[in-house]
This record gives structure tokens, C-alpha cells and sequence, in this order.
């Protein structure tokens, strides 16, 4: 079947520069916008600061570039309902898109994804390659509708819809954004004020938006402040959130600004933001329910050995290679999501948990299987996870940091009901052992290690959890729980802020003469509440700063406006790092106790690292150097 | 992808009897990319790997001779290879990544073709994929674009590292094909767009590179590959210069040097290595074969900064091939 299409041509423009020009706010924001907050007269303190710093800050447009690429493939049952097999960050989300799109209900629609190679951002919302696939299947279905009872049976086979990776720069992307940046200062290296207008790009139908500008505000002290953010329409698919988005863009092209500042008052940068640190979040003169980045300031400097960091640029060399050292800080929300878990203890004494969180590659299924080990007092080998699927207990899609903090706190919650349920089963039950009774009823007895056991640690009286379940007369235990923020979780999450922050510390080599920059060392210190596994915790900063350094030297969408269409859509000229462009990075996670940002005490660690990486990269230039390049890629020839 | 029929013939004589629209298969790392992106679309694809031309010999007058089906790895690795022209080993490791190297032969890298954007594109207007169409990447998005060399038919860049280092070496190129066997200059064997951006090469139907001869002068102590790239490894030259250097008591005997990532083609210029002989090095020295090697140089919408840095990698590779300090294709930290 061959379908011609006609279309008439409209002007279009593709180019942002031009479409500045027709920059707006959009009457309905996004639900997580954060508008920005002014202080003081910024303008006034401004014309009236000794020093002064003002700048046109811009970085390239970027694509998620998952290795993995988008994929659905639709699978009609027999008896009628869809199984949807599909990369994404939230298997329920694309459940009810689908459902809403094609007006079916949901037990008709089952969406799975149990592995999920990579997405950044790519899989938050339902791109092409779904409705694609489902409505392949409905065409098919509807041609055959006549011979209804046998188009099941016609479709014995799967429909799969995959994107190539020049298709994957046919959907969303980190909008292409400039920042114009004012600070003042006194000479002192006090901030008197500092006024950001930024401008991210969107499509002509769709306003996506960012956190771009108010990443200074909350995190600076400085008495006047003021901040202004409009969208830039042009004709384009929409842009859309990116690792980190709204931050990776405002964080890294303010810490480029404050890193100018610095050397106006000639002080050190790391002196700098101390000297002009908030305790609170500054912007909504907040408190702040933890932020213990003065720490990781002096934990990463001196990890990276700042304090021998001598002041003037281009004052390190070694051979043709200038030698820089850069800083700069990150932040990003800490957040928490209603999430619920369930917990299955089944007769062969296992630990079952579910819930329809999405592990793209962080370690989700790790972590959570530590937190059920933990919290029930079960062995890991003794839990099964369950994830990536539609079918089981609501969890948001994965994004935003929040999935070990939310779902972490859902199956704790879980497994602590469950052992009360066990435990009152039991009691309940008439053939148990005397210890076992007396425990119960007084509360002395523990689960652990996958034994019931009384408190005084008597290791010949204790039960293993398959022979409890046979005497509870069950063939499985179940709960189910959902984690809020509850009622003082309520109260706290409108009093106070929350955020993770970081100090990030590089050394960049350059060679002038032929414009070649080396990322040389990293040191990322992190304060992040409670790590709940540090190895895969750093494995996601670390992940996340190479992708930083990309925004720094290598990634960009290169748009070609006459047409308005991504040009460079594949990997041998849309440049990611590669291993030589990397590196040994030092991750380090600075000791954060935070009782209120969550349950479990966790911040979540997925997008902090991209968040100041990429200005530490672009100040070590500056000092190797001496030229401030504002254009993110800074790459050679520039 | 396209339908296509597939043969592997075991003789040089039966490869060469071929249909229109075939292709020639060896390591298959860009055929079959530009396949899959539509932009080659053979109705037949013949498959060289049955043939034995993979040795790589030494030849009566000193020089080597590298067989069209040796990989690029197996080349670079090679102890004569190595021992004799470093240049060209440097060179080959300075492309692509070891996995590529791996499968991509000696003369599938003379044939392969240009990674112009506009050109992967088979929705974008382009002379060399679609004659007649236009050329998109004039005003476009053009900053890998070549500066010499170009038409207004064409500005995509002759793409190769390894043909760079052979154009310096002035290697010769050896063809079979149904009118006989001709051996022609690494030089002449690749074609300036002109008006017929679409014959990358002097390539005729049915000939087969069978090996490549590279002559005594090897340049072995005073030679260079010095690659500027987007990033560390794995991307294709913004601007690259081969340079190779015979000296004696400080005194240039003989240079030859080809620029690769600049022009539509490996970039030689006959008048600017004559003025380095008989001289003495010297950064004016070098700066003055730099303009003439860039003389006639035309940019466009995004490549003027190759214009800015050639002649700064074109100096620095000559004073690395004067000093006997090549730049080191393994240790990234060395420029």
C-alpha cells in the first residue's frame, strides 16, 4: 500500500537566532515550572556596583542519543488486549497515552519494560515509534474488520516499529538556549546583583519549558536580584527535557558568569562562592532542608589540590600544553513522588517486590533490592524485583533523580508491613514454638538474614522464612503501600527547599597554537542526603560528568535552518566522548544527614553530576588560557 | 535496505566481468553504512574477499607493496610497515577506531567516499549521490567542508587519513580492469568535483585496485601525521598534514607533504614542497609553504576556522618532521 501525500508550503523558520525575535511566556506553564523570584532593585544595584560582569551566554541544541534506540513492538493476544513492548521511561505514562490516543481503556493495554538500554530523558514521554507501531496494528485491524474474529488470528505475529539513529534526531532534544547574564559586585567580592533573561527554544505547537534562570537566585546570597525566562518558537519538533534539564543549561552558564566575577574582584573562585554563600534557598528565602556543599567544596578541593591553584591565567604550562584549573558548583531539586510497592512473601520463603518504576541503567533493581534486604531482614538472594510494567503498583516515570528516593521509600514501607503482617499471622497461628510465642507477643523477635529469631541473637532458636510461611497455613503474604510525603512531610515540603548540591573541580591541558583541549582531571564531590549504593551512585556522577564534558567540547545538533532539519544525525559526526576524551574522575559523596528531604533520607544522584561539570571544564580553559569562551561546545578553531 | 544480488567470485578475471550498478565489497565499513542510509542503492554487490590480495611484500627497488585486501590494522602493525614508513602506520592509526581498522581494507580506504552531511542525506539535494540535484552543503551546515578544491557542484571533503600519509609517500596505485593493467600516481588516482562531483575517482567500470607500491623514500626519521579532530579519537580530520622530510646536516633534501580534511581530494602542491628544498628549517620557512599549500583556499558558511588553523598544524607538522619528533597516534597527550 503506497500513500502520496500533498502538502503546501509555508514559510517556516528554523534558525533560533530569528526566532528570539518572537520569544513569549506561555499562558499555561508547565506543572513543574518554577518561576523566578526578583529581590531587591537588581537594575538599580547594578548600574551602582564598582564591578560589573555582563555576558551573552549560549549552548548548542543536544540529542539524548540513548545507545539503545526507541522501539515498540506490539504483540494483539488472543483475547483481544495489546502487550506493548516499548523503551521507555514510564511504562504506565505510555499506558495512558495510548489509551487516550486511540480511545481504549486500560485493561486493554499493557505496556512492559523491564530493561531500558539508556535514555536520558528520550523515553519521558511516548515518542513516534509507539503510536507508529499500535496504530499499525489497529490499521491492520480495522482493514480486517469485516473478518473480525479472524484478524487475531491473522496478526499471529508481532508488529515492531524501530527508529534508526538518524530518526532518533527527528524527536526530542535539550532546547538550543542563551542566557544574558549581568552581575555586580563590590570590590570585595560581595554580589549586589545579578540579572539573568534566558531563552530556551520550542515548537510552533507545543511550549515546552525550562528551570533555566533561577539556578543563581536560589543558590546565591546577594541582596538584588532578578530573573526573566521566555520561550523561543520555531518550526521544529519540540524540545524536551535532557539529563538534568533546565539546570545543566542555567547551572553550568551562570558558574561561567560567576567564574568571570571572581577574576573582576580578582579572588579565587573557590573564595568567591564562599564568600557569597547561601544557607538558604535565596531566591524564596527558604530554608533549606539540608545543604552541606561547603563541605563538598572543601572535601573536592582538596581531594583535587586546589589550594596550590596559582591566581593568573596561563600561568601553568607543561611542554606546547597550557595548564588550567576551573571550579564551579551544582545544584538540582531534590525531589519525591508518591510511589507505591508491593511485598509477596510466598511459601518457598522468598520476598517478591513490584512496582512499575523503570531501570534505565542506574541500578533501580539494585538498589531497591538492598532497600527490601534491609527492610525486611532477607538476604538479597532470597528477593525477586519486579519492574517495567504497567500491571503493577503506580510509580511516576522515572526521571528527575526521584526514583530511589520515591520508589526506595515505597518498598521500605512495604517490607515493613509485610514483616508486621508475618508477624501477626503467626501469633495468630496455635502450632508455633514457645521462644516463637513469647517473642511475638512481647516484640522481641527480629527477621533476619531470613530467620525469625528472638532479640538475644540465640541462633539454635530461629526459624527460617519458608517453614514460617508453611505454618502460617498461606500460600503467600501480600501488602501493598504507598509512600507520601505525609502530613509533617507536607508541611516541610512547603517550608522548606530541597536540594542536592556539588563542587566540581577540572584540569584542562590546552594546546594554543593548534586549539586543542584536553579534560586532563575531574573531581566531582557530591552532597546527596543518604548514597544508598555508592558504587552504582558514582557510576551515575561519573556517567553523568561525561556527558557534561560533551555539553562542554564535543555535543551539538547542528540545525540546517533552510530546511530545519538536524544535519550531523549520526555517531560519526554527532560526537560523543570518546575514551580518549576521558579522564580518570574522582567521585566523592560527602557525609549528609537529611532526615526531611525523604523517607529514606535520599536526594537521588541521576542528574547532579551534569550540573557545573561543563563550567568547571569551560573556567579551567579561561585559566589555562585567559580567553573566556561563552558558546557551549567550546570546540577547535574557536 | 535495498534488494540486492550478491557474488563472490574467486577470480580477478570473473570480478571484473560485472553488471551495471554493482558494487565492489571488501571490508564492507562504508559500503554498507551507505547502504543502509539509502545513499548507495547497488542492484549487485560483488564480494572481493575471495581473492588473494592481502599480502604486503617487499618489492626489487626497496620499496613495499600493499595488497588492496590487507586490512588497515593489519598494515599499521605490520613490522616492515612499521619499521620503514611510521608515517603511514600514523596515519592509519590516527583514523577510524580499532574495531573499523580491523575490517576496513587498503583499498576499500582509497575508495571510500566523503561524510559530508548532505550527502548521508538522500532527502538533501547532493551532486555526488544525485547528480543534478544541487549541492545543499553550499550555505549549509559546513564547518567538516573542504576549502580546497571545490566547485559549485561540490565542497564535500575527500575524507581518508591513510591516502593523506600515501600522497606524501607518492605512493602509486595498481588497477586491473577489463582493458588491461595500468599503475597510476596515489596523487592523480583521486578527481576534483568540477562538474561530475560524482566520479570520486579515475576508477573505470569493472577495475579493481589489486595493491598499492609505496617507493624507498620512506621518510623513516623525518616525518609527521598531526590530525586536528573534533575530539581525542574517532572523528575525521578537521584539518590533518602528512609530512615527510629527507635531511642532511640540517639541510632539506627532499619534502612531501598532503593535506587531508581541507580538500576535495588528498591536498598536494608540487610548488609549496619545492620551496622547502635545499633550505634550511625555519618557522618562516614554514610559514611561507603554508600559503602556498592553502593558496586559492575558499570558505563558506561555517569552515572559514579551518582557513585559521591549517596553517598553524601545517607549521607545527613540519617542525615536528624537521626535528624527528612525530606526533604520537597512541599517546593522546602528546601534540
Amino acid at each position: 500500500m503506497l500513500l502520496e501525500v500533498d502538502y503546501e508550503r509555508w514559510p517556516h523558520n528554523a534558525d533560533f537566532e530569528a526566532s528570539l525575535h518572537q520569544k513569549y511566556m506561555p499562558d499555561k506553564t508547565r506543572s513543574n515550572y518554577v518561576p523566578p523570584k526578583s529581590r531587591g532593585n537588581a537594575a538599580e544595584a547594578y548600574a551602582l556596583s564598582p564591578i560589573k560582569v555582563e555576558g551573552r551566554y549560549h549552548l548548542a541544541p543536544e540529542h539524548h542519543n540513548p545507545m539503545e534506540m526507541h522501539a515498540t513492538t506490539v504483540i494483539v493476544e488472543e483475547d483481544g488486549t495489546f502487550t506493548v513492548w516499548d523503551k521507555t521511561q514510564g511504562p504506565q505514562s505510555v499506558q495512558t497515552y495510548l489509551t487516550s490516543a486511540l480511545s481504549l481503556s486500560k485493561d486493554q493495554i499493557r505496556v512492559l519494560n523491564p530493561y531500558v538500554g539508556g535514555a536520558f530523558g528520550s523515553g519521558l514521554r511516548a515518542q513516534h515509534n509507539v503510536f507508529l507501531a499500535v496504530l499499525a496494528v489497529l490499521a491492520v485491524l480495522a482493514v480486517l474488520a469485516v473478518l473480525a474474529v479472524l484478524a487475531a488470528k491473522m496478526l499471529d505475529r508481532s508488529v515492531r516499529v524501530t527508529l534508526t539513529r538518524q530518526q532518533m534526531f527527528t524527536h526530542v532534544f535539550r532546547p538550543e538556549a542563551v542566557m544574558d547574564i549581568a552581575l555586580g559586585a563590590q570590590p570585595d567580592g560581595t554580589l549586589q546583583s545579578m540579572i539573568v533573561n534566558g531563552v530556551t527554544d520550542t515548537s510552533r505547537f507545543e511550549h515546552n519549558m525550562e528551570n533555566l534562570v533561577i539556578w543563581g537566585l536560589i543558590n546565591y546570597k546577594c541582596p538584588n536580584a532578578m530573573a526573566d525566562y521566555k520561550v523561543a518558537p520555531r518550526d521544529t519538533y519540540t524540545s524536551s527535557d535532557m539529563r538534568a534539564p533546565g539546570a545543566a543549561t542555567g547551572v553550568n552558564l551562570f558558574e561561567m558568569a560567576i567564574d568571570e566575577m571572581a577574576y573582576a574582584c580578582n579572588m579565587d573562585p573557590l573564595a568567591f562562592r564562599l564568600h557569597n554563600y547561601s544557607d538558604i534557598d535565596a531566591m524564596h528565602d527558604m530554608p533549606l532542608t539540608s545543604k552541606a556543599l561547603k563541605k563538598a567544596m572543601h572535601e573536592g578541593a582538596e581531594c583535587f589540590g586546589w589550594q596550590n591553584r596559582p591566581m593568573a591565567p596561563k600561568s601553568m604550562r607543561e611542554g606546547r600544553e597550557l595548564i588550567g584549573w576551573g571550579m564551579a558548583t551544582g545544584i538540582w531539586d531534590a525531589m519525591f513522588s508518591p510511589t507505591s510497592a508491593r511485598a509477596t512473601l510466598t511459601g518457598d520463603g522468598r520476598l517478591h517486590i513490584a512496582t512499575a518504576a523503570s531501570d534505565i541503567g542506574t541500578g533501580t533493581y539494585t538498589i531497591l533490592a538492598q532497600t527490601a534486604s534491609e527492610a525486611f531482614g532477607i538476604p538479597i538472594e532470597m528477593i525477586d524485583i519486579e519492574l517495567g510494567d504497567s500491571t503493577l503498583p503506580e510509580c511516576p516515570t522515572e526521571g528527575g533523580s526521584w526514583t530511589a528516593a520515591s520508589a526506595g521509600a515505597a518498598v521500605w514501607l512495604a517490607c515493613q508491613s509485610l514483616r508486621e503482617k508475618l508477624f501477626k499471622v503467626l501469633g495468630k497461628s496455635g502450632n508455633i514454638s514457645v521462644w516463637l510465642t513469647e517473642g511475638l507477643s512481647n516484640n522481641t523477635t527480629v527477621l533476619q538474614d531470613g530467620f525469625l529469631q528472638g532479640a538475644d541473637g540465640n541462633e539454635t532458636l530461629r526459624l527460617p522464612l519458608s517453614e514460617a510461611m508453611s505454618l502460617t497455613g498461606q500460600e503467600k503474604l501480600e501488602v501493598e503501600e504507598t509512600a507520601k510525603p505525609g502530613l509533617r512531610g507536607t508541611i516541610s515540603q512547603m517550608r522548606k527547599a530541597r536540594f542536592t548540591h556539588s563542587a566540581v573541580f577540572c584540569e584542562a591541558r590546552v594546546d594554543e597554537e593548534l586549539g586543542i583541549v584536553r579534560v586532563k582531571r575531574l573531581v566531582n564531590a557530591v552532597a546527596a542526603g543518604r548514597i544508598m549504593n555508592p558504587k552504582t551512585a558514582a557510576s551515575q556522577v561519573r556517567g553523568a560528568m561525561v556527558m557534561a564534558t560533551a555539553m562542554a567540547l564535543h555535543e551539538e545538533s547542528l540545525m540546517d535552518e533552510r530546511v530545519g532539519r538536524f544535519m550531523n544525525h549520526s555517531f560519526a559526526e554527532y560526537h560523543i566522548p570518546s575514551h580518549a576524551d576521558i579522564p580518570d574522575m574522582d567521585v566523592i559523596f560527602v557525609e549528609e544527614q537529611d532526615q526531611e528531604v525523604s523517607p529514606l533520607g535520599v536526594k537521588g544522584v541521576g542528574e547532579i553530576g551534569m550540573c557545573g561539570t561543563a563550567a568547571a571544564i569551560a573556567n579551567a580553559i579561561f585559566h589555562a588560557t585567559g580567553q573566556r569562551h561563552r558558546n557551549l561546545p567550546i570546540m577547535s578553531g574557536n | 535496505m535495498r534488494q540486492f544480488s550478491y557474488s563472490r567470485p574467486n577470480t580477478l578475471d570473473a570480478a571484473q566481468r560485472i553488471p551495471e550498478h554493482t558494487r565492489y565489497l571488501a571490508g564492507g565499513t562504508n559500503l554498507i553504512d551507505l547502504m543502509k542510509s539509502d545513499v548507495e542503492r547497488p542492484k549487485h554487490v560483488v564480494d572481493l574477499n575471495a581473492l588473494s590480495m592481502s599480502q604486503i611484500e617487499e618489492r626489487p627497488d626497496g620499496g613495499l607493496r600493499l595488497g588492496a585486501l590487507a586490512t588497515n590494522a593489519d598494515t599499521a602493525a605490520h613490522p616492515l610497515v612499521r619499521e620503514r614508513y611510521p608515517l603511514l602506520a600514523s596515519a592509519i592509526l590516527a583514523g577510524a577506531s580499532p574495531q573499523i581498522r580491523n575490517r576496513a581494507t587498503n583499498g576499500g580506504n582509497l575508495n571510500q567516499r566523503t561524510r559530508c552531511h548532505y550527502f548521508y542525506d538522500p532527502d538533501m539535494a547532493c551532486n555526488k549521490r544525485s547528480p543534478g540535484t544541487g549541492c545543499s552543503a553550499k550555505g549549509g551546515r559546513n564547518r567538516i567542508m573542504a576549502i580546497l578544491g571545490t566547485s559549485e557542484s561540490c565542497i564535500a571533503t575527500f575524507p581518508s587519513d591513510m591516502c593523506v600519509a600515501l600522497a606524501a609517500l607518492n605512493a602509486t596505485v595498481n588497477l586491473t580492469g577489463p582493458e588491461g593493467e595500468r599503475t597510476v600516481l596515489l596523487r592523480d588516482y583521486h578527481r576534483l568535483p568540477q562538474d561530475t562531483p560524482w566520479q570520486d575517482n579515475i576508477l573505470r567500470t569493472g577495475e579493481i585496485v589489486t595493491s598499492i607500491d609505496l617507493p624507498p623514500l620512506s621518510f623513516a626519521s623525518h616525518h609527521t601525521y598531526l590530525k586536528i579532530r573534533d575530539r581525542q579519537s574517532f572523528a575525521f580530520a578537521i584539518v590533518s598534514v602528512a609530512a615527510g622530510l629527507q635531511m642532511e646536516d640540517n639541510t632539506i633534501r627532499k619534502a612531501f607533504i598532503a593535506m587531508g580534511g581541507v580538500g576535495t581530494k588528498p591536498w598536494c602542491v608540487p610548488e609549496a614542497e619545492a620551496l622547502l628544498e635545499g633550505k634550511t628549517p625555519s618557522l618562516s620557512l614554514f610559514h611561507g609553504v603554508a600559503e602556498r599549500l592553502l593558496q586559492g583556499a575558499v570558505t563558506d558558511r561555517d569552515n572559514a576556522a579551518k582557513l585559521k588553523q591549517a596553517p598553524r598544524v601545517i607549521i607545527r607538522a613540519l617542525s615536528q618532521a624537521a626535528a624527528g619528533t612525530p606526533q604520537s597516534q597512541t599517546q593522546k597527550n602528546t601534540f
